[in-house]
């Protein structure tokens, strides 16, 4: 397990790492964040850069504060500080949840956010939760910003939309509405393993009735994928066991070409990701209503 | 190329190495600075026979280029003895007979000192969850968790 060798750059700014990005091949170098995603991949000679250029060293792109509705979450800052952030957990349960689970401390402790963005796998909670509550992604390249929403960002497996020379400065997480009932819920070998499938739920009740629905379903086929039509079921009544599975029976037979591997096959993951909808959408719904809404 | 300069704090003492760009924080514990104790069970993440403290947080020493040390503080199971007086983490390992062919210990032992730092006094469930990021091939873990709850309350008793 030795990496091929490369050389290495750790510039202090965004700039110079911007910089040094241009004078390169992209083709060539690689960016290390966390390095819990890219090690691996260079320990086991998966990935052979000439160049590896670590963010670590920029301190303006850690940090997470609270912006206009939502949350400013530095592109390096890392799951260890997303857990240990008290702004967090007063203003976005859900993507706290989704944080605890990801991986071991030990992964937790150096994987930053941005970090799983870009890995976009399509097993991984943060791109679900990102496509779930609308997140957007802001990158800085030879162009300057560009803010990219969550559902255009993702692409499919470990491919975004970012441009060869751009960097992830920033993750834009809009705050939950006054109301919102939520659920993440996966299905996995162990706690912290990537999930086999996962779903996420959001909405809200108005005098009882749904509204601002979001099911996303994640781990099951090329990418976490919004489900508009089991969303468009809910839409508008009021909740009940008959309509969540009927949900359920919409997100399974609408999922295009479920990932079918050693863990599962494509048949499994289509009724898992009917069955996890319905959980998650009663989950969401007793969350909505403990809250008064 | 040159060999890359770093400058270090590894179990408590200051510590210069030269090593190459590519090598694993793992790699140069052991290969350059013959620190052994840290053990390589997987270099992918998974099994956490190589963790160590990093500036007080436990992280996967084969997930980490040693350039990326460069003027932190890394905590390693050798630090844990103060001389021939074993870390109470590991008097109970040994007590509870909590290990058998041994690779998996330095990982667990340094694991569970960075979860009883922060939480003096963990639930069982709570030492299940934090020790997940450590496999052992041998024990079943339960003589593990023990051990850890034994220490734990040896060692805030010590506090008290
Ligand atoms: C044992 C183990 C278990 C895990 N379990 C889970 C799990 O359950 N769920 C989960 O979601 N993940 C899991 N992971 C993956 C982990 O969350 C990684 O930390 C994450 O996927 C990548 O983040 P990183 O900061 O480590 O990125 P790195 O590994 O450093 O980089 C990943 C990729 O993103 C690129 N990149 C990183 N940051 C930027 C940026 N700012 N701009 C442009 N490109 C960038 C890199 O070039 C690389 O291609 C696990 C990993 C391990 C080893
Ligand atoms: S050797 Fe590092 S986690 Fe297995
Ligand atoms: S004692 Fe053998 S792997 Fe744990």
């Amino acid at each position: 397990m030795k990496p091929a060798p490369f050389e290495y750059a750790a510039p202090p700014t965004l700039d110079e790492a911007l910089a040094i990005l241009s004078e390169n091949d992209p083709d060539e170098v690689k960016i290390l964040a966390g390095g819990q995603s890219l090690m691996p991949l260079l320990n086991m000679r998966l990935a052979r850069p000439e160049l590896l250029l670590d963010l670590t060293r920029i301190d303006e792109l850690g940090g997470i504060s609270a912006r206009n509705g939502g949350l400013s979450i530095g592109a390096l800052a890392t799951k260890r500080d997303v857990e240990d952030s008290a702004l967090v957990r007063e203003r976005n349960p859900l993507f706290m949840e989704s944080t605890i689970m990801i991986g071991h401390p030990q992964i937790r402790n150096r994987g930053t956010v941005g970090g799983s963005m870009v890995q976009a796998d399509p097993a991984a909670e943060y791109p679900a939760v990102a496509v779930a509550l609308g997140a957007e992604l802001v990158a800085r390249g030879p162009g300057g910003e560009r803010v990219i929403e969550a559902d255009d960002f993702f692409i499919t497996y470990l491919t975004t939309s970012l441009e060869p020379g751009e960097i992830l400065t920033e993750v834009r997480i809009p705050d939950l509405a006054a109301g919102t009932g939520w659920s993440i819920q996966e299905l996995a070998r162990r706690h912290g393993d990537f999930a086999i499938v996962g779903a996420v739920a959001m909405l809200r009740l108005e005098s009882g009735i749904c509204v601002d629905l979001r099911v996303v379903i994640f781990g099951a086929s090329d990418r976490a994928r919004r489900h508009s039509e089991a969303e468009a079921l809910l839409a508008g009544e009021r909740p009940s066991a008959a309509l969540f599975d009927a949900a359920g029976r919409a997100v399974g037979q609408s999922l295009e070409d479920p990932t079918d591997d050693v863990h599962a096959s494509a048949e499994y993951r289509r009724d898992l990701a009917r069955v996890l909808c319905v959980r998650t959408l009663t989950e969401a719904v007793e969350r909505a209503e403990g809250s008064g809404g | 190329m040159s060999k890359r300069h770093v400058t270090t704090t590894i179990d408590g003492e200051g510590r210069e190495f030269l090593c190459e760009d590519w090598q694993t924080l793992l790699d140069v514990l052991r290969d350059v600075l013959m620190k052994t104790g840290t053990k390589e069970g997987c270099g992918t993440g998974d099994c956490g026979a190589c963790s160590v403290l990093l500036d007080g947080r436990l992280v996967c020493s084969c997930l980490m280029l040693a350039a990326e040390a460069e003027g932190r503080v890394i905590e390693t199971v050798e630090g844990m003895a103060e001389g021939d007086r074993l870390h109470p983490l590991q008097q109970h390992f040994l007590q509870e007979a909590a290990l058998q062919c041994g690779i998996c210990t330095p990982g667990f032992l340094v694991a569970a000192r960075a979860l009883l730092a922060q939480n003096p006094d963990p639930s069982e469930r709570e030492v299940r969850f934090w020790l997940a990021g450590n496999l052992c091939r041998c024990t079943g873990y339960d003589k593990i968790v023990r051990a850890v709850l034994a220490a734990a309350a040896e060692m805030r008793g010590a506090e008290a």
